[in-house]
């Protein structure tokens, strides 16, 4: 058969007339970006090579500005939990009656409160009962999920439906309605909220290490080693639960923000630490009543608490890039 | 290029006008991670010109889809155009942008991709695909008057071109309505629609079973003989590439190291790569023998035939598929199967011939719904999973890709001392790895590879130690499912020499599932060929693959690239005399 599709373009009509117009073409060579550093030899002598490994690092932190000025928040605010009488010489509990309300200043960075204590002292104080709160809240979501998701994940059939759909319900409850229910029932602490919140939030965890357990049980690997005559609980340790895990860690570094939130509300609201007890959530509710006049005493707080949300939420989103590449 | 007027001289001997295609000293680097710029392509000349089909051969990783791309102005942002230039019918296309190179794509130079299961748009009909094809690439003076009508017909009879035949349904289809081979066509249909001079194919064939590949690779050939096309065919099977082109080039790492017409490459190859890659095809060579010596299993005789180590009588494997109105799929149905002890047992057939599922079945992975598996006088479909696992020692399996059957966080020397500490045997530690350096030896592996991760490994070392893995129990049959498939030629022939080797040593029994009858020429003993879930062959080696008793069997031996006694050579002559 003969086909009569070809009616061939003439050269023509490739795009000549978008060809440069100065006669002299460059060699491409000339025009490559690099080789005015490095010459013809792609991996460069030593000196333009730590150059371009600088400049690599630094066109990575320009590509990402605020993930070291995230990293430097929550380190100083880690800082605070741990060592709170480095960072100031005031006592959290110092009233002075004589220096109540004063504005933030230099000798008293986020102003006084009602009774004279130093907000910021209270602030850093208070680093610690939050930060405790929401290591624990994601410590104990991260092993209910996990331990959830992988019996759900591993059991399968009937077993891995009734789990998950218990699961979709916690999942269908506002977390913060949930979270207060739980300490209503348990009595209102600092500990409690942890809890709570914990308690709360471990649905996410399950999904995501129930779908990872899924694919590994389905991989070679781990058929492999049935194969090699490996026992069930030893595959579940030691191929299913390590390989599965990457995911669900990654979702705990975003849990940590969302956590200490979550943690402040509760505090916020009552349900936490009682006063004097210097609580984010308890200082930012201390100032309410004064919000017009005084706005520091809620708005300083506040803002500690906002950046290390947002902080934390930049630190496991470059984290899970990370992840991908 | 006003002396580059082609439209009359497809004809034209060569030489006298610009070539279709023409690179010249190509180099194309990737950027590393602050390590600056690894050379893929380093310095390559090459032309196709009209009416010549032309292969590029490589190995995984020698550059020759980076050099592809470069050519095609396809390369990802992290790649760099060192030197070098590109010429297309003498028009200078290097450094071009992409919208510019936009405009030689699919009108001058059509592609066709590697994987047609991934290839084509998954949500869209093929004519849809196809039409999108024609109307970016028509020229710009028709792009007004034409109506979707006249789209419809030249994406139909860009889908005729292609070898489809019914083409009003397929153009209706969604891409997972058709089989491999159809998308294979699909895909070289939209490569035809915008009417291109030369086509560069990527590997066209290498995930489509061999029937297939046998005919789209004919009708590449035809499209050459009947359009006049330039060719460029990319692949790593060294057969293919000496059944069908004119002019071969064989790339290593990043460099031509040989050129020439098909007949001179075959005979007087010049590089040592060549001649290897040659000596490792499996199309060209006979039954591998043991680098000890003779084999150890014993001549069997029609009288006193050795005993079977493992039978399987009528299993049938059945399974439900989900949907209104579909039935269950027969994977297998009522198979026999005998593997005598010291041998090498071989099952052959395309996908979906349920040669996997019978593998899985043997070692005990599924269960079948009728027939038995003996070994050793045990029925292996009726034993719990306590003795399942006795039953394992004896019996182990080596996955087709080392890639996904090695834990990655798992070292090579746990991987290995993983059954060992399974089963109790060797509870000393020091001894273990003792153990464990014996068995990389016997897999040609030394002590060096102990502490490294699967993903420092190449494939080839990947597939050792998985190889060595299963021979820690010293079971006596091993189950090869595809072992091979997944590694370069020259590291198949590596693999499956170290096979020969411990079958020796060891006298093991093999059974061995694969897709490639070269492959089994060279290691099997007795061979199965298995087509839609029934046996359709039975034999040894000997007398089925010269002798074959069933048409599939022929058709499958026919379609062996490297099979055809005188192959590019005859064909070419006439044309070029013609």
């Amino acid at each position: 058969m003969t086909i009569e599709l070809h009616r061939h373009l003439p050269v023509e009509t490739l795009p000549v007339e978008i060809l440069p117009a100065d006669p002299v073409r460059m060699p491409l060579s000339s025009r490559s970006p690099v080789s005015g550093a490095a010459g013809s030899d792609p991996s460069g002598d030593t000196g333009s090579a730590r150059r371009r490994a600088v400049t690599d690092r630094l066109s990575d932190i320009a590509r990402q500005p605020l993930l070291p000025a995230s990293v430097i928040i929550v380190a100083v605010v880690i800082g605070w939990a741990l060592v709170p009488q480095l960072f100031t010489s005031y006592g959290p509990y110092d009233g002075d009656p004589a220096s109540s309300f004063l504005p933030p200043s230099a000798e008293h960075w986020f102003g006084t409160d009602r009774l004279g204590r130093d907000l910021f002292s209270r602030t850093v104080y208070g680093a610690r009962t939050t930060l405790m709160a929401t290591l624990l809240a994601v410590v104990i979501a991260f092993v209910i999920g996990t331990v959830v998701g992988l019996l759900a994940g591993f059991a399968g059939g009937f077993a891995d439906t009734a789990i998950m759909r218990v699961v979709d319900v916690f999942l269908a409850i506002p977390s913060l309605l949930l979270a207060m229910v739980v300490v209503s029932v348990l009595g209102y602490s600092t500990q409690n909220i942890a809890l709570a919140v914990g308690i709360s939030s471990f649905a996410a965890f399950a999904r995501v290490m129930r779908s990872e357990v899924l694919v590994v049980i389905s991989s070679d690997y781990v058929k492999a080693a049935y194969g090699l005559g490996v026992r069930r609980p030893a595959v579940v340790l030691r191929h299913v639960v390590p390989n599965s895990l990457n995911s669900v860690l990654a979702l705990a570094a975003l849990e940590v923000g969302t956590a200490v939130l979550a943690v402040a509300s509760l505090g916020f609201l009552g349900y936490g630490a009682p006063p004097p007890e210097p609580e984010w959530g308890l200082l930012v509710a201390e100032g309410r009543d004064f919000v017009a006049v005084h706005p520091w005493i809620s708005i300083m707080p506040g803002v500690a608490l906002a950046l290390v949300v947002i902080a934390t939420h930049r630190i496991s989103a470059s984290l899970r890039k990370d992840r991908r590449r | 290029m006003s002396t580059t007027d082609t439209r009359e001289d497809v004809a034209t001997p060569p030489g006298t006008a610009d070539p279709l295609l023409r690179i010249s000293d190509l180099a194309v680097d990737y950027r590393v991670k602050h390590r600056g710029w690894s050379p893929a392509v380093r310095g390559v000349d090459l032309t196709v010109e009209p009416g010549e089909l032309v292969s590029l051969v490589g190995e995984s990783g020698s550059g020759k889809t980076t050099l592809i791309h470069g050519a095609l102005g396809l390369l990802p942002t992290n790649a760099l155009v060192r030197r070098g230039t590109i010429a297309f019918s003498g028009v200078d296309v290097t450094g071009w942008n992409d919208k510019r190179m936009s405009l030689v794509r699919g009108n001058y130079v059509g592609y066709i991709p590697q994987d047609p299961n991934t290839s084509l748009n998954p949500v869209k009909r093929i004519g849809q695909q196809v039409i999108e094809a024609v109307r970016f690439n028509e020229p710009r003076a028709d792009r007004t008057g034409r109506r979707a009508a006249a789209h419809r017909a030249a994406a139909l009879e860009s889908l005729q071109t292609a070898g489809l035949t019914n083409v009003e349904r397929v153009f209706d289809q969604y891409p997972h309505e058709l089989s491999g081979g159809m998308k294979q066509r699909a895909l070289i249909a939209i490569a035809l629609a915008g009417q291109p001079r030369i086509i560069v194919a990527d590997e066209p064939t290498s995930a489509l079973d061999v029937t297939v590949q046998r005919r789209i690779l004919d009708h590449l050939v035809r499209l050459r003989e009947d359009l006049g096309l330039g060719i460029l065919l990319v692949t790593h099977n060294l057969d293919v590439a000496l059944d069908r082109s004119d002019r071969i080039l064989v790339m290593q790492e990043g460099l031509i190291v040989e050129e020439g017409p098909v007949r001179t490459v075959l005979e007087h190859a010049k590089s040592p790569y060549t001649r290897r890659l040659l000596a490792a095809a499996p199309g060209r060579r006979g039954r591998l023998e043991p680098t000890s010596g003779r084999r150890a299993a014993p001549d069997e005789t029609p009288e006193r035939p050795t005993p079977n180590v493992l039978e399987a009588r009528g299993l049938s494997k059945t399974y439900r598929l989900r949907g209104p109105g579909r039935h269950g799929l027969a994977a297998l149905d009522g198979v026999d199967l005998d593997l005598r002890e010291g041998t090498t047992h071989a099952i052959v057939g395309e996908s979906g011939a349920g040669k996997s599922t019978l593998a899985s079945i043997l070692v005990g992975f599924t269960t079948a719904d009728q027939g038995i598996v003996r070994l050793g006088g045990r029925d292996l479909t009726t034993v719990d999973r306590r003795q399942l696992r006795e039953i394992r020692r004896d019996l182990q399996f080596v996955f087709q890709n080392p890639f996904t059957s090695l834990d990655p966080r798992f070292t090579v020397s746990r991987l290995i001392a993983e059954p060992l500490k399974a089963f109790g045997l060797v509870t000393d530690p020091a001894r273990r790895t003792e153990r464990v350096v014996e068995l990389l030896a016997a897999v040609a592996l030394d002590a060096s590879y102990l502490e490294r991760l699967p993903s420092q490994l190449s494939g080839g070392q990947r597939q050792r130690v998985a190889i060595a893995r299963a021979l820690a129990l010293q079971p006596r049959i091993l189950v090869l499912d595809e072992a091979v498939s997944a590694l370069d030629v020259s590291v198949q022939a590596q693999i499956l020499q170290l096979l020969v080797d411990l079958q020796a040593a060891y006298g093991l029994s093999y059974l061995f599932v694969t897709h490639d009858l070269g492959v089994v020429r060279l290691i099997a003993d007795h061979v199965t060929v298995m087509k839609d879930g029934v046996v359709v062959e039975s034999g040894s080696v000997d007398r089925v693959l010269t002798a074959p008793a069933h048409d599939y069997t022929r058709e499958l031996l026919a379609a062996i690239p490297g099979s055809d006694p005188t192959p590019t050579s005859s064909r070419h002559d006439q044309r070029r005399t013609g």
